[in-house]
């Protein structure tokens, strides 16, 4: 018998990924744990990662990241293949898309806010359209629709606050080269 | 490199329009003008939610008694074992409805514009 090495060639992107990845999974985890009066309602602290690494290293290595994210998260928390996974890769695929657009905004007059503001409507809208068709096809959806919009305009706003924030420190010249993730 | 840009800003307070209109639409629904009572399915009466009055039906466990106020109704009173009919308040908007069903009694406000076309219970 003779022993073969499968050797998968990893670059230094994919290692980036993996780490990033890693990095958002564990906000996800860590986000699960918080009680949320509303189900669904979740401040995405996931989000600000899958920002910054839209930001910093483009679009592509972002949608990985986001992919990742859910995959692992899904798995780590026992909701693979749930409803609360499709709902979370629905809203994951929608609000990359938005962010898609979204990234060919001027840069000097809309900041990280506007993206994550944007992002978050795109995710909970992508929830919310995947509940309705899928799940509740009944009024009692719409009734929440406001909260929920709300929730996206209120942890859209943080989030992007926090990533305005940590881009200004690493963009600081006194600062260290990359303050804000540890890669 | 400012934190917040102009752009920004435009862009929350469309999401904070965006918000309000979607709360109007979802919470601003019609105001009902008049009420439909039925027992056993069948329609009763159809007081308007005009002047306080109080109407009172018979079901099969005894008197439902049925409370009118300008622009509200409610059922005040009613011999069902867990009172969830008159747990649920007053009715205003059109669309609502309070289900006695032991006592086979239903309390349905209606509006000019009815929200939805039929209900089966």
């Amino acid at each position: 018998m003779t022993r073969s090495v499968i050797e998968l060639p990893v670059s230094a992107a994919d290692r980036r990924i993996a780490g990033l990845a890693a990095v958002a999974v564990g906000l996800t985890l860590a986000e699960a744990a918080i009680p949320s009066p509303v189900p669904g309602v979740k401040p995405g602290l996931a989000n600000i990662v899958i920002l910054l690494v839209m930001l910093q290293y483009g679009w592509k290595t972002a949608a990985w990241v986001a992919a990742l994210r859910v995959l692992a998260g899904s798995l780590l928390l026992g909701s693979f293949l749930s409803p609360g996974f499709w709902l979370s890769t629905a809203g994951a695929v929608s609000s990359l898309i938005v962010l898609a657009t979204a990234q060919h905004l001027p840069r000097q007059w809309f900041g990280a806010v506007s993206l994550s503001v944007l992002a978050a409507f795109g995710h909970i809208a992508g929830q919310l359209a995947l509940a309705w068709l899928w799940l509740l096809p009944t009024a009692a959806l719409l009734n929440l629709l406001p909260v929920f919009a709300a929730a996206a305009l209120l942890f859209g706003a943080v989030n992007g606050f926090i990533v305005a924030r940590l881009l200004a420190a690493d963009a600081s010249p006194k600062g260290q080269s990359a303050p804000c993730i540890p890669l | 490199m400012t934190l917040l840009r102009p752009g920004d800003l435009v862009v929350l307070a469309a999401g904070l329009l965006l918000v309000s209109g979607l709360a109007v639409f979802s919470w601003g629904g019609s105001h009902g003008d008049s009420a439909v009572i039925r027992v056993a399915g069948q329609v009763v009466d159809t007081p308007t939610l005009a002047r306080t009055r109080m109407i009172s039906v018979e079901g099969p466990l005894g008197m439902t008694q049925i409370e009118i106020q300008p622009g509200r109704a409610r059922i005040a009173r009613d011999p069902s074992p867990r009172q969830l009919c008159v747990k649920r308040g007053w009715l205003s908007q059109a669309g609502d409805a309070a289900l006695c069903l032991p006592n086979q009694v239903s309390l349905e406000i209606r509006g000019r514009s009815a929200a939805y076309d039929t209900l089966g219970y």
